[in-house]
């Protein structure tokens, strides 16, 4: 599951808010399991924010970072396009999800 | 000879101390609280925000399992559930109940899965799995701000007083009983959290300790396996029942689902 906070229209040179969490275990590859078999590392590793193409916010991911991933951050709305948030695991996974923002 | 003597009554003064049923202990209506008071504020913050609080990541997959058809065809939870005839809306807060057809008492994972066997003709969903989190936090959710009441009467009289037997037994290596905590130590230091009244009406809810989701079966394992003793399994007749007196016992509290807890 993905949850995305983002506006869908905003004036232009409006500091806008984007909140993205998406439900992932982060398994740090250093806990044991009931029978002392090592569970194996299962980690997002970066995570990339674009708006019309460029690119406004990136975020390397370590396993020191809680399970299910919760980023906020801010960008300024110049013009209409589309807002694309996307998750890369170890193994090259990706998820992505997309938000339209209208600028007036 | 004497040395027999003796050690028999060792042994059966150590088995008489496991089965005792620790003081009868009540918490009043007047100092009831619910978890949540017993929070960091930062806790409480994450619970508040209905964004950030990652326990709505299982209430979004529970939303839409319950509106989507199943493979195969068979009608989807909302198919029945959205006429007025059977509201589900505030259910959650009135669980654990007792199924009128079988006569045996069900929480609100067991009635999802009779509902699929006997509606839907479809498998039980596993107990802990994302599936079934998602349909009770979606369910539970639904009945937020509702006060907890359940019934005891008739055929569930005999659930709630086996579960208050088990809330009274002291049990496991350090013989404790959940009374012995959530009754009489309420409010005090276990390392460095606050023991709190142990009320189940944030669950299913989000544990950081867990770093995911889970049910109050699962809480109830851990407290158990706390103090040392044996946990029951999952959707076990026993916990069950201690759901139903737990419920009775936080009357009146409102429902929090998805909780956030340490």
């Amino acid at each position: 599951m993905i949850r995305i906070s983002a506006p869908d229209t905003a004036f232009e040179g409006e500091v806008i808010e984007l909140k993205a969490m998406i439900q992932h275990p982060m398994e740090t590859g250093y806990r044991r399991d009931s029978k002392g078999e090592i569970i194996p590392t299962d980690i997002i590793k970066s995570f990339r924010c674009t708006y019309d193409g460029n690119v406004i916010f990136e975020a390397e991911f370590f396993p020191g970072i809680a399970a299910n991933p919760f980023l906020t951050f801010h960008a300024r709305a110049s013009h209409t396009g589309k807002i694309e948030f996307s998750w890369t695991d170890q193994h090259g996974e990706r998820w992505a999800e997309e938000r339209m923002l209208t600028v007036s | 000879m004497r040395r027999a003597y003796l050690l028999a009554l060792i042994l059966t003064g150590c088995s008489e101390n496991h089965e005792r049923i620790a003081e009868q202990s009540q918490i009043s209506s007047a100092d009831l609280r619910s978890g949540y008071e017993f929070l960091q504020p930062e806790t409480q913050a994450l619970q508040d925000d209905a964004f950030a609080n990652p326990g709505y990541l299982w209430v979004d997959k529970g939303k839409a399992l319950f509106n989507q058809s199943p493979e195969h065809g068979e009608p989807a939870c909302s198919s029945c559930h959205s006429d007025d005839s059977r509201p589900v809306s505030k259910a959650a807060a009135h669980y654990p109940a007792i199924d009128e057809q079988s006569g045996k008492l069900v929480n609100l994972e067991s009635r999802i899965n009779l509902c699929r066997e006997r509606y839907q003709g479809l498998a039980p969903l596993e107990y802990e799995s994302d599936d079934l989190l998602g349909l009770t936090a979606y369910l539970s959710h639904l009945a937020q701000g509702e006060p907890v009441s359940v019934t005891i009467d008739g055929q569930a009289r005999k659930y709630y007083d086996a579960g208050e037997d088990y809330f009274f037994l002291r049990k496991g290596q350090f013989n404790l009983a959940c009374s012995q905590c959530h009754n009489e130590h309420w409010g005090d230091k276990l390392r460095g959290d606050t023991i709190s009244q142990g009320h189940g009406n944030a669950f299913p809810a989000y544990r950081m300790e867990w770093q995911t989701f889970g049910s109050l079966h699962r809480r109830l394992r851990d407290c158990d396996s706390g103090i040392r003793a044996e946990p029951l399994e999952y959707g076990s007749e026993t916990y069950t029942a201690v759901e139903l007196y737990l419920a009775k016992r936080a009357e009146g509290l409102a429902m929090e689902s998805p909780g956030v807890r340490r």
